[in-house]
């Protein structure tokens, strides 16, 4: 056991993980070499197209994420226990979105809320209220694509946790929220606070069904993607495109330590 | 600079530990044409018509925003031909020195479609709370379209740009969201109303506003069959086709 340890690994494992693993640094260092060199960069990144992507972009996702969240936990919570005929089916319609193109998510969304959708169209007819072209609509596509990350994630941290506990804690008096609050949740934090993470950062990077859906104006539907998308149909080719998305990324790394921290910190106080 | 020799280095590596894969000897028979998004169904056809009057070559077509196609051929995709719906995307290219010849394919009028919850006149695009989608300004189409509209008074167009609700990326998204229903009004060619659903109506631009959008068509590549086509579309037979699916033809007039 210790000599395959210290045995360092074939050669041609050892290429196959340098040529791997280039391939995904290399994108990185395309980004910083060209956002770095560029002249433009600093403009394009303090530019109000940029700022207005930013913010719409962080409290867009930060709602769709609440949403999903204090939606998500309870089905979750009542997939992971209930049974009945059927339940197959309606995880895997949970799932769907997961394995969607967010294209289809986009034009599925539009044959659901737009202005001659299922329920888009009474909504315009009786209330004259339209979802399309509104940061309403952005929020309903990060929450299509993004949501069902976290249920995922919830279900699988709820099935981890032994029943046996929770029996354990009604037997001696505690309500079921209270018993849910105080065995369940700690105990599943680390795969909520995951789920969570990638629900924010599959929301934070949506792009085809917001562009279908949402339509792509500043400071009311361009989020950052849209921005980067625009940019780079500017004359001066990849210059701000590369910009805003050393920006994002930057903010994007930020976030996911925060969620790091939050996985951990919030396993420690158990 | 180092990194960019750190990333032959990774190629190299990659090339050798992958086996050599093609030997760059090979005849080209297939010619990629990039071209904007308002000539899809016009050069579809033009495609066909060439692939049967040439056998054996093959014709790839992308479509997509003349802005969107213009960056990626300065980021080297390999495209042999080019058309733009302007001018000023061609006149970048070859600023970079990557068009081998260039000239005029045809021109191209504005309009207004409009659909269901539609309006009736030019001058309605500035009713307050129309929901109005153009191509972004960065698209041949949004540029003429802002053109067309700083034509009409300035006091007129700051009305109808209030009135924006989407910057699409390319003239056939904008059109789609009037299909959609989900705009009110939107400025487009008038060759894209030909492959517009019914339930789209349009609305002429009084004359006095016309901005007459100029296509060119760019050889990149030294390619015979790139070379034919571009030929094949500017010949009679192409400015046909051009013209039935809705474009002036302007011919080989370079």
């Amino acid at each position: 056991m210790t000599a395959l340890r210290a045995r360092a690994p074939h050669a041609g494992l050892a290429l196959l993980i340098a040529v791997f693993a280039m391939f995904f640094v290399l994108p990185f260092a395309g980004l910083l070499e060209r956002g770095i060199g560029g002249s433009g960069t600093w403009d394009a990144i303090t530019s109000d197209t940029a700022l207005d992507a930013l913010v719409l972009s962080l409290w867009t996702s930060a709602v769709a994420l609440l949403i999903a969240v204090v939606a998500g936990t309870p089905v979750a919570y009542w997939l992971t226990h209930a049974r009945f005929p059927g339940k197959g089916a309606v995880e895997a319609l949970i799932d769907l979105p997961i394995v969607l193109p967010p294209t289809i998510a986009g034009v599925a969304l539009l044959t659901a809320f737009g202005r001659k959708g299922l329920l888009g169209a009474p909504l315009d007819d009786w209330f004259g209220l339209t979802l399309g072209f509104s940061t309403v609509a952005v929020i309903m596509a990060q929450l299509f694509v993004g949501a069902p990350f976290f249920v995922r994630a919830a279900r699988a941290g709820f099935a981890g946790v032994d029943a046996q506990y929770e029996r354990v804690a009604h037997t001696l008096g505690a309500s079921r929220l209270r018993a849910f609050a105080r065995i369940v949740l700690p105990l599943s934090w680390p795969s909520l606070a995951a789920g969570a993470a990638l629900c924010w950062a599959r929301a934070l990077g949506e792009l085809g069904a917001t562009l279908i859906f949402a339509g792509n104006l500043q400071g009311e539907t361009q989020t950052m993607p849209l921005a980067i998308l625009s940019a780079f149909e500017r004359a001066d080719g990849l210059t701000a495109a590369v910009a805003l998305a050393i920006l994002l990324l930057a903010v994007a790394l930020v976030a996911l330590a925060a969620f790091w921290l939050l996985s951990t910190r919030g396993r420690g106080t158990v | 600079m180092s990194l960019r020799v750190v990333a032959a280095g990774a190629l190299a590596v990659a090339t050798l530990g992958l086996g050599a894969c093609g030997d760059g000897e090979e005849r080209t028979d297939t010619i990629t044409v990039f071209a904007a998004a308002s000539l899809t169904e016009a050069f579809g056809e033009l495609a066909a018509a060439f692939e049967a009057e040439h056998p054996g070559v093959t014709v790839r077509l992308s479509f997509a925003g003349s802005a969107t196609l213009r960056t990626q051929v300065l980021e080297g995709a390999p495209a042999d031909v080019f058309a733009s719906a302007s001018p000023d995307e061609v006149a970048t290219l070859d600023a970079a020195g990557l068009v081998v010849e260039e000239r005029a394919l045809a021109t191209n009028t504005l309009l207004v479609a409009t659909g269901a919850y539609g309006i009736d006149a030019f001058e309605d695009l500035a009713l307050p709370g129309l929901r109005l989608v153009l191509a972004a300004e960065e698209v041949p189409a949004g540029r003429y379209a802002r053109e067309s509209l700083a034509l009409a008074g300035s006091d007129f167009a700051e009305r109808v740009l209030a009135n924006v609700r989407s910057n699409e990326t390319n003239v056939r998204a904008t059109l789609a969201k009037v299909e959609l229903g989900e705009a009110d009004a939107a400025i487009v060619y008038a060759s894209d109303l030909q492959a517009a659903d019914e339930s789209v109506r349009a609305i002429a631009i009084p004359e006095r506003f016309q901005v007459a959008a100029e296509y060119r068509i760019a050889l990149l590549s030294e390619s015979d069959g790139a070379r034919a086509f571009v030929a094949f579309a500017t010949s009679p037979e192409g400015m046909a086709t051009l013209a039935r699916h809705g474009f002036t033809a302007v011919g080989a007039t370079p």
